[in-house]
């Protein structure tokens, strides 16, 4: 694999005086059970206080518990850091921390020739050597030559660390991971007190594992120092990347979406009513908000996936802001209510976090394969905005803006976001409050008809009914999924009536398209020979190819999408002015169906459905594939 | 029910312009009368009041009510009703379901409103039968019905609404029937339970499942078929001329004969609507041998769900501002100097 970062490895474990590599990609991989996600998340939150720039991507596997030792019971947790801008976790890792054999097998085969594998020999025995199917222990037989390798008993070397604390075998060897997390902050020079007083905190009813845990990270770290490891894991001082001034934090895309609603809640200046079920990865969202209760959420766990909608569309009807959140076979099972709020034409913010399909499928990875579901799967004609994050803190923004275009056109509104988008975080400058346009709800308070009566479907200028609130004197009116009459809403199936209530509900969808900002290009120029357009969490990947194929001098432009439906009014005209269109998508061509139909391009497709997001080298060859 | 101002309305004042649409001579007629003529009665408010249905004959009923009204999903009106309760509980929302709505598509949603106690008034029409889609049998059809997806007699036993709703945690039972001059009392009474108030209503599809209430409903069957259940009354039918007791060797009811006027030498018992027991007994008795329990069968209230959750929130609310910015800015933060 050829790439501009691929100094980083030899650098890495290379002479006395090695150029500082662009960027380094570490790996954690070890038994579901040991932490491995812990241990990734407090790395992200070391990395991110020394200012680099990162991003980061767990990998774990659907079952809680897998058996220990064994091949899918892996966990593994990626992350990237470095001085230039970072928009995906990396290509493969340059440093990989194995701590048992099914960990180094099932990662190994990613990691950079050259790469570092650091692994914990005291989980290398028989039994664990036979459940990861080796015949002879890798660490011996010379398989891993390609490799620099690092391995020693971290497991003895724990239990050595933490051994004053008086603690038993098992909980001891819990602390291996904070011994590995020392030996990387050393390695990558990063300050260990945010640790310290992160693992005080959580264990302030324990204080011995407080002790224990910090001794084993102070051991690893320590470890890193001594004399006969200097050579491969020569430190590396990561030069913060040049970012705006400001406020930052890490913000995964779950909590981004949350803040998100509440924000869009308070720019509307409703209550915000949340009804979800709980599945992966979507739960998340429901538990940031169930503790966000002083800015006027109500959180509601319901019985089903359907109650779920049906009470926030009920919320809604109330005159609050109704939000619901899934994934795929949620969403799925949401379709009829959706089709009710279309009908009823009330606000909705829909949040689909896609994962691998149909059906269960990969509850745990990510895809972006709920495209065609959410722009075309219900029944009738029942079109309906939506909407895709980029990236985590994209997706602030993204729910914002779904809040907006629910109220302002009383409609439901799907906000798609990915399993890799909610779990992954990356730094996010905070964002000002104030700097945002509000767009109060109003509420009908008297009849609007021209004799003076109540006409709850007459439309403004945006095609949008009036929100009438039960408990308004003198309103009361019907409403149902039942077709109706286009100013009073009565049930009304005739001809005349359907064809003029169809064609409202499309006219109004269709016109968002002239409420939101013009296609722009992200990276590169208006037109050219080749474009390669992207949507959702894509974009990290196909922005960092682009640019590396611009370096070497061939003409590609990046355009991200964010409005899937309706599309930007300048789009087709846009995509028209490159020669050759290329479309990677984690699905079989979803969004290039979308292109192809909208706007009779040729649209290419570049199609992955692995469950695990594009490598940056993967679109880069087909860049160079497609102007071969 | 709520604690509102009443308002003085008459029985038009709740009717709509809209056509009613059910056949003629339908059980609903008399149903959607007994609630216009109940709701000037307890003082209710038509800008407060909300009426949610499912999908199905019964469930057209908001359409003809002058007040706020939501016709929504098959089966998923529970779930709508509480989304609202949740977010305005000063509204005061009545349920209106059929057996299929709530029994079969929406049996789950029917269960969670009642576990919850959600302050709402639950009605459920029961005639045993699909009656919007052409007479199919349905979740409470009696073994052996014949329709159209059971040609041969249906051999499945039937739900039974208030058995289910009591097993839920329901903490108000009661029923009644299309025509009774009794329904707007339960009406009444099932508004002034604060919960989730649980109304099974017999009722007459004259097209798919004609008179199969007659033998409790009719006048020949009526006094010998309802057991008209009074609060601290006996429980006494036929005139006066037979009771229920409570058979001591079984712990079960039996039928008794009082002779004379004289129910306590009978054995017969007093109706004590927090008896939650003897309410599980009389929702089960099985009709033939026994009459049918019609009446507030149970009533015993419990915290509702939406004052729970809103005193909790109420709680975690207080002493906290809705600080966004503070918000965005929480956690483990650094700054990029200029």
């Amino acid at each position: 694999m050829v790439t501009a970062l691929a100094e980083g490895p030899d650098a890495l474990t290379g002479g006395t005086t090695p150029a500082a590599p662009e960027a380094v990609v570490v790996r954690f991989a070890g038994d579901s059970g040991d932490g491995m996600q812990l241990t990734g998340g407090q790395f992200t939150l070391s990395t991110a206080l020394a200012g680099n720039d990162l991003a980061t991507f767990p990998d774990f596997p659907a079952e809680i518990r897998a058996p220990q030792g064994t091949l899918f019971g892996v966990s593994a947790f990626q992350i990237n850091f470095g001085s230039t801008e970072i928009e995906t976790a990396g290509d493969a890792p340059d440093v990989l921390v194995a701590m048992n054999p099914a960990a180094l097998k099932t990662n190994v085969g990613q990691l950079k020739a050259g790469g570092l594998i650091i692994a914990d020999t005291g989980e290398f025995n028989k039994r664990n050597l036979e459940k990861a199917k080796y015949d002879q222990n890798p660490l011996e037989d010379g398989s891993l030559e390609k490799w620099q390798l690092l391995a020693f008993d971290i497991s003895a070397l724990t239990l050595e660390a933490v051994k004053p604390f008086g603690l038993g075998n098992k909980e001891a060897l819990r602390c291996k991971n904070m011994w590995t997390l020392g030996l990387a902050l050393w390695m990558f020079d990063r300050d260990r007190k945010p640790l310290v007083d992160w693992l005080n905190a959580k264990f302030a009813k324990a204080p011995v594992l407080a002790e224990a845990n910090i001794a084993a990270l102070n051991a690893g770290h320590a470890y890193g120092e001594t004399a006969e490891l200097a050579g491969p894991l020569k430190q590396y001082h990561i030069a913060p990347v040049e970012t705006a001034p400001g406020l930052y934090r890490t913000v995964t895309g779950a909590e981004a979406v949350s803040l998100g609603l509440v924000a869009g809640a308070q720019l509307a200046e409703l209550p915000m009513f949340f009804g979800g079920y709980p599945i992966t990865p979507a739960s998340a969202i429901l538990h940031n908000l169930a503790k966000l209760k002083e800015f006027g959420v109500t959180t509601f766990q319901a019985e089903d996936e359907i109650a779920a909608i049906a009470s926030a569309i009920g919320a809604s009807y109330a005159g609050q802001l109704g939000v619901t959140s899934s994934s795929g076979p949620g969403i799925a099972l949401k379709g009829e209510a959706m089709g009710l709020a279309i009908m009823t034409e009330l606000p909705l913010v829909i949040v689909n976090s896609q994962r691998g399909g149909p059906s269960t499928g990969l509850p745990t990875k990510t895809e972006q394969s709920d495209l065609y579901q959410a722009v075309y799967g219900r029944n009738g004609d029942a079109p309906m905005p939506v909407i895709a994050a980029r990236s985590p803190a994209d997706a602030f923004d993204c729910a914002i803006e779904a809040c907006r275009i629910a109220v302002e056109y009383m409609t439901p509104v799907m906000l798609l976001t990915d399993g890799y988008i909610g779990n992954a975080a990356e730094p996010w400058k905070v964002p000002d409050p104030a700097s945002y346009k509000p767009f109060p709800a109003k509420f009908l308070e008297e009849k609007n008809g021209p004799d003076g009566e109540l006409l709850p479907f007459a439309r403004d200028e945006k095609g949008a009914r009036p929100w009438i609130k039960p408990g308004t004197p003198g309103l009361m009116h019907r409403i149902g999924g039942i077709e109706k009459n286009p100013g009073t809403g009565n049930i009304d199936y005739s001809p005349a009536s359907h064809q003029t209530m169809t064609d409202a509900r499309k006219a109004k969808v269709d016109g968002i398209a002239h409420g939101i900002p013009q296609q722009d290009v992200a990276l590169g120029t208006e037109g050219g020979k080749l474009v390669v357009v992207g949507w959702g969490s894509t974009f990290g990947p196909i922005h960092q190819a682009v640019r590396r194929a611009r370096a070497k001098g061939l003409d590609v432009s990046h355009v991200h999408v964010r409005h899937v439906w309706p599309l930007p009014t300048n789009l087709g005209d846009l995509l028209g002015q490159y020669e050759n269109i290329l479309v990677p998508e984690m699905n079989t061509g979803q969004f290039k169906t979308v292109l192809r139909d909208q706007f009779l391009l040729d649209a290419k497709p570049l199609n992955k459905t692995s469950g695990q997001p594009f490598t940056i080298a993967e679109i880069e060859a087909a860049i160079e594939g497609a102007l071969a | 029910m709520n604690d509102m101002t009443p308002i003085k309305t008459t029985l038009k004042d709740w009717e709509t312009d809209q056509e009613v649409r059910w056949c003629p001579g339908c059980g609903d007629y008399a149903i959607l009368k007994a609630v216009q003529r109940t709701l000037p009665e307890i003082g209710a408010d038509p800008a407060k009041t909300v009426f949610v249905s499912g999908i199905g004959c019964s469930s057209r009923f908001p359409y003809y009510v002058e007040s706020y009204g939501f016709h929504t999903i098959h089966g998923r009106a529970p779930a709508f009703a509480t989304g609202i309760k949740l977010a305005n509980p000063e509204l005061d929302v009545w349920l209106v379901t059929g057996d299929g709505d709530g029994m079969s598509i929406g049996g789950n949603h029917t269960m969670h409103i009642l576990r919850r106690n959600v302050n709402t008034q639950i009605l459920l029409f029961n005639n045993e039968i699909y009656g919007l889609t052409k007479g199919q049998y349905s979740p409470t059809s009696r073994e052996g019905t014949h329709s159209p997806t059971t040609p041969l007699g249906s051999v499945d036993r039937p739900a039974l609404p208030c058995a289910f709703a009591l097993g839920a945690g329901a903490r108000f039972i009661a029923r009644a029937y299309d025509v009774s001059k009794d329904l707007s009392s339960v009406l009444k009474a099932a508004h002034a339970h604060q919960g989730a108030a649980f109304v099974e209503i017999f009722q007459n599809c004259i097209v798919y499942n004609k008179d199969v209430f007659a033998n409790f409903t009719e006048k020949a069957t009526a006094d010998t078929g309802q057991l008209w259940l009074k609060d601290g009354e006996p429980m006494l039918f036929g005139k006066g001329a037979k009771g229920i007791a409570l058979d001591m060797d079984t712990l079960s009811l039996k039928v008794v004969d009082v002779v004379d006027g004289d129910w306590q030498a009978a054995g017969v018992i007093v109706h004590n609507v927090k008896n939650r027991a003897i309410a599980h007994m009389l929702v089960e008795m099985p009709f033939g041998p026994f009459p049918m329990a019609l009446g507030v069968i149970y009533d015993d209230p419990r915290p509702t769900y939406e004052a729970t959750v809103l005193a909790q929130d109420a709680q975690a609310r207080a002493g906290k501002s809705a600080n966004l910015a503070k918000l965005l800015a929480k956690g483990q933060t650094w700054t990029v100097d200029a």
